[in-house]
């Protein structure tokens, strides 16, 4: 027998043990419901698949009796548009921010100690600042998850641009490049991939300050939904939203990873996954 | 005629001596090593020649007039590792010279003048033997495949002066052999003065025309930072005998 260690599973052994935990969770739950409703058919807590499958329809599939809306669509597609925008933003942001940090030494020296204390400000803390300045329209949610995510992209981004090997850079400028055309033909083209694995990385954080600001002010979105359904404690309807938020989070995670290895062969080359 | 002129020539890093009083010129077309125990100063000077570092105190010259302070395409650099770019194929990185010195802005070349930098890089890429790999990038080359690269990187600038920091110490001996051998025959083809620090003083005794011994001449036991490497030994490779040979080397491995 070999050690634990060194045993490894098939491959379709790996791809049962992988899926084991969901249906494990999925099971206990379908136990528990039934045992809670049993006792009481209105318990609220763990509603049963019929009860999903009516919230399902009603928020998914029939359009709302008051705008002829459908709500589901209208909650992702507004919350995505915020998502979308505000990381857009931060990402621009940070590849206009990290690459003169990380490579110029006045840039360094006079906005390296501002960044830091700047990323230490809590954004829940001045959010009511934003709403304030903002007014409680889309620019406030925006500017919540640009001030959430930039700091820490623009800190990776710097830390990968001063990662670039001194090497690179004075054989570059043996071969006659300026500051500047290093940054577009050296510097800039690396920093890419390593830009959509930093936003990629940064994607739950912006999740986060994307629900927290639509829990406090607005009128549709993901995060509204779930905090105005709560009131009636309404988990049939939360917890399918909850499903889909990790299903969306999860689908960005992979997509951009597959774009990036499609996109730049030379980065993954050395790792050796997918 | 004299190519770097040097003359008394300190390097000292506050109370760290680590050349002192240096003097010495090397000519157009030569083929100088520098051996010499590790943290004798022989990389030092190297940087020094590149624009890396600059010296304290003393004469130093580069075709009669004082040394650019920073790295210029008069001098091309090979270093031991990471001297190749990850994200251009080998194609691209021995053109990045050509493109970097004609579109001040892009740094990149398009339609004709992309076409001919592309033949001119491949003329290069076909003396140092990578034709055939072209279009791969630098992650699917060997050690010393990546070194043939970053070596016609530079040459494409036709620099005045070739440098290279240990090049072929992370190959395998087999391998080196035949770097050598490629090395000489572009040095005597592309008429470049070069410039090689190596650990391997086989390496230093067999290759090239010159050979520059850096040590420490004068120790104080309370003070090891005191004095720093001279040159001991300047010796015309060729004329050179094995008692010489186990001098040198002894000295180095006193260390």
């Amino acid at each position: 027998m070999k050690r634990l260690m060194n045993q490894k599973p098939s491959k379709s052994t790996a791809l049962f043990l992988g899926l084991l935990p969901f249906f494990v969770l999925f099971f206990v739950y379908i136990f528990a419901s039934e045992a809670r409703l049993a006792e009481n058919p209105n318990d609220k807590l763990l509603p049963s698949m019929t009860t999903f499958t009516q919230a399902i329809d009603r928020m998914a599939l029939t359009p709302s009796k008051r705008s002829g809306e459908i709500l589901f669509i209208k909650d992702t597609a507004s919350s995505l548009q915020r998502l979308g925008t505000g990381v857009l933003i931060s990402a621009t942001l940070a590849l206009l921010m990290a690459i003169p940090l990380g490579l110029i030494p006045y840039m360094r020296s006079g906005l390296s100690p501002f960044v830091a204390a700047f990323s230490m400000v809590p954004p829940m803390a001045i959010l009511p600042i934003l709403f304030i300045v903002f007014g409680m329209g889309e620019m406030a949610k925006v500017a919540l998850i640009v001030i959430g995510v930039t700091p820490l992209m623009v800190r990776d981004l710097q830390q990968r641009v001063s990662e670039i090997p001194a090497e690179q850079l004075i054989k570059a400028q043996t071969l006659g490049g300026s500051t500047w055309t290093i940054v577009v033909r050296v510097i800039l083209p690396q920093m890419l991939p390593r830009l959509l694995d930093s936003t990629r990385l940064t994607l739950g954080t912006a999740w986060i300050f994307l629900i927290s600001a639509e829990a406090i002010a607005a009128t549709e979105g993901l995060g509204y939904r779930i905090f105005l359904v709560r009131r009636y404690l309404s988990m049939d309807v939360i917890l399918p939203y909850v499903a889909w938020i990790t299903f969306l989070a999860f689908l960005f995670d992979y997509l951009m990873r597959r774009f990036t290895y499609k996109v730049f062969p030379w980065y993954t080359a050395g790792k050796d996954n997918r | 005629m004299s190519l770097i002129t040097v003359k008394n020539l300190y390097k000292e890093y506050d109370d760290n001596v680590v050349l002192e009083n240096l003097s010495l010129s090397i000519n157009e077309g030569e083929f100088c090593t520098l051996v010499g125990p590790s943290g004798c100063g022989k990389s030092t000077f190297l940087k020094m020649i590149l624009g890396q570092e600059s010296p304290s105190r003393g004469l130093f010259l580069f075709d009669g007039k004082p040394f650019p302070t920073e790295p210029s395409i008069e001098r091309g650099i090979v270093f031991q590792r990471y001297s190749v770019f990850e994200h251009l194929n080998v194609l691209e990185n021995v053109m990045l010279g050509i493109e970097l010195g004609e579109s001040k802005f892009f740094g990149k070349l398009f339609g004709a003048k992309r076409k001919k930098a592309e033949n001119s890089a491949m003329e290069m890429l076909d003396a140092v033997g990578l034709k055939s790999s072209a279009y791969k990038y630098p992650s699917e080359l060997s050690g010393g495949m990546q070194q043939r690269l970053s070596i016609a990187q530079s040459l494409v600038k036709k620099p005045k002066v070739l440098l290279l920091d240990e090049p072929f110490g992370a190959l395998d001996p087999g391998i080196s052999a035949d770097m050598h051998t490629l090395l000489l025959e572009l040095w005597k083809k592309n008429n470049v003065t070069v410039i090689m620090v190596t650990h391997d003083l086989h390496e230093g005794f067999y290759l090239g025309t010159r050979l520059l011994v850096f040590d420490k001449v004068r120790h104080d036991p309370q003070a090891p930072d005191a004095y720093g490497a001279r040159i001991t030994y300047d010796i015309p490779v060729g004329e050179t005998s094995s008692t010489v040979y186990r001098k040198i080397d002894k000295s180095i491995k006193e260390e």
